[in-house]
């Protein structure tokens, strides 16, 4: 399918928790086609690199794109500070996202700004989806609302207790495995987060997606700069985020993380 | 002939603006937002003798007007190159000047001589690559040594052979010539300038590899000072690269002394920036009532 890239007006650009935003942006052609787990490549003022954001719900009946973020530097930061109205120059969609065929039940596992594609995901899964969602504290969490206005039952942990669960994603998350009929993890998060789920998903046998981060050029493929480590039968080989993921079934790819 | 066609050593191209090796893959990803045949030509990919996997990422950090890059010369290998990426190109009705690296002289010209037989417009010698150990800039820093290699392929390849110079030599005018008189029929430049990153909280460089090439505007007027110093210093055409993005930029480089130039970072900001940069320039021509734009070629009133 071809690439877009436009001018989309800023509709509503929000703090949802400090340092969180909520970006929705005019972007019909690009709602139609967005698939969970894909991502828009944004420029962001006068910045040499695009950033990309990661794709947390499509609008398809108002054409409108929602992108959540967090203010990790200077790019990031003049996004913040972009008014409604304003036209931001995006890529999207972008990247291959998740795949759902066969899977009757889901378990959608996000870790802080890791969050937003899971709502996404979640919400298109056709059969029964839960989610498990970990942040720093309390002030940190966002979307809890979405999920629960989605109707998908959601269980939160906080790294320091301060709301749900004390402690790491993964202890709700083993908990839901445990009561059975769930035959799919998918998991965005930090580093430590992704092997703590890829562990648990093989110990109970799960077949698990993961959404991958890293520091990317083009965003189309043609650069090769985000690469990701994947061990292939005797050797390592490099793929790419932007090109073969965001998203990667472990069992087909031993990604390196 | 139209206004905006060029000649480069024998081949000639619809317009002066290439993708700049490395930023344009094999043409498959831009393909996917616009027809690939409006540029006048792509310089792929890096390709070697055999599959490369490249270096340990990050393999990028962004800069103040630029970015530095150490990918490595991640590529499938000169056969796959051939047997998948060439047709591909052709299909699309590409002019392929194909970029060739190698650890060796000699593996630089067993990959030359593979693409003998192809339809490619022109072999792009990279002798200028920062970011691997065996090879790549290793030979484009002194004189002898890019010598040496570009004898040995010029001497079995059949295509026409750009040399891809180093902005990281002492004297780029010298390597200039000493591969002008190996017989290069054209030399492109500059490829990235080394440079480094570092982390402030981790103390750590932000390319795993330490350092990187630096390219993106911020090394545009180094470039524009090198293609100016070769021009002078040789009769072969120079293909002008390094932060150009924006009509005005080529102009710029063309005035300087290059007959083409290559359009790459600016590309991952704006994918249509070659394509505007074709359109700045046929306009400029008109304005200008330039017959063809290669008359502003060297045309640079420098001060004595």
């Amino acid at each position: 399918m071809a690439f877009i890239q436009k001018n989309t007006e800023i509709i509503e650009n929000k703090e949802i928790a400090k340092g969180f935003f909520s970006l929705w942006l005019n972007a019909p052609d690009m709602a139609a086609q967005a698939a969970p787990g894909q991502f828009a490549h944004i420029r962001c003022g006068d910045k040499s690199l695009r950033r990309p954001i990661s794709i947390c719900g499509a609008d398809t009946e108002s054409g409108r794109l929602r992108l959540v973020y967090e203010i990790r530097g200077e790019g990031t930061k003049w996004l913040s500070e972009q008014a409604p109205g304003y036209n931001l120059d995006v890529i999207a969609p972008l990247g291959k996202g998740f795949d759902f065929r066969g899977q009757s039940g889901a378990l959608f596992i996000g870790g802080g700004i890791g969050s937003p594609p899971m709502l996404c995901a979640a919400k298109a899964f056709p059969g029964k989806a839960f989610a498990a969602l970990g942040f720093r504290n309390k002030d940190a969490i966002i979307l809890k609302q979405d999920f629960e206005e989605a109707g998908i039952p959601l269980d939160i942990t906080t790294d320091d207790g301060s709301y749900g669960y004390h402690g790491l994603v993964t202890h709700p998350a083993e908990e839901r495995l445990k009561s059975g009929g769930i035959g799919l993890v998918c998991v965005c998060g930090p580093a430590p987060m992704l092997r703590g789920v890829i562990e648990l998903a093989k110990r109970y046998n799960t077949a698990c997606q993961v959404s991958l981060e890293q520091r990317m050029g083009c965003g189309v493929g043609a650069c090769r700069v985000c690469a990701v480590k994947v061990r292939d039968k005797q050797k390592d080989i490099y793929m790419h985020v932007c090109l073969n993921g965001p998203v990667f079934d472990i069992n087909k790819f031993d990604v390196q993380i | 002939m139209s206004e905006l066609q060029v000649n480069i050593a024998g081949v000639s191209f619809k317009n002066p603006v290439l993708a700049a090796s490395g930023t344009f893959g094999f043409g498959r990803e831009y393909g996917r937002l616009y027809d690939i045949s409006k540029l006048g030509g792509i310089c792929c990919k890096a390709v070697t003798l055999e599959e490369r996997q490249g270096n340990p990422p990050p393999r990028i950090a962004e800069t103040p007007s630029g970015m530095l890059n150490s990918v490595g010369l991640q590529n499938m290998g000169v056969d796959y190159f051939l047997g998948s990426e060439l047709p591909f190109m052709r299909r699309a009705k590409a002019a392929v000047i194909v970029n060739i690296a190698g650890r060796t002289a000699e593996e630089y010209r067993a990959v030359a001589e593979k693409l003998n037989d192809s339809d490619i417009a022109m072999i792009e010698l990279n002798i200028s690559c920062p970011n691997v150990k065996e090879g790549g800039a290793a030979f484009g820093v002194n004189a002898a040594s890019a010598a040496n290699v570009t004898r040995q392929v010029r001497r079995h390849c059949k295509k026409p052979l750009m040399v891809k110079l180093s902005p990281n030599a002492a004297n780029i005018a010298e390597i200039a010539a000493a591969v002008e008189s190996e017989g290069a029929d054209a030399v492109s430049l500059i490829n990235t300038i080394t440079g480094m990153r570092i982390d402030l909280k981790s103390r750590r460089p932000v390319l795993h590899t330490n350092t990187g090439g630096l390219s993106g505007p911020a090394v545009f007027p180094v470039a524009v000072r090198m293609v100016w110093e070769v021009y002078k210093r040789v009769k072969i055409p120079v293909v002008g690269a390094g932060g150009i993005a924006s009509w005005q930029d080529a102009a710029e480089m063309m005035m300087a002394g290059a007959s083409a130039v290559q359009v790459g970072s600016a590309m991952f900001l704006d994918p249509y920036a070659p394509l505007k940069i074709i359109d700045g320039l046929r306009d400029y021509a008109a304005r200008e009532k330039l017959q063809n734009i290669s008359e502003i070629v060297g045309s640079v009133k420098a001060y004595e």
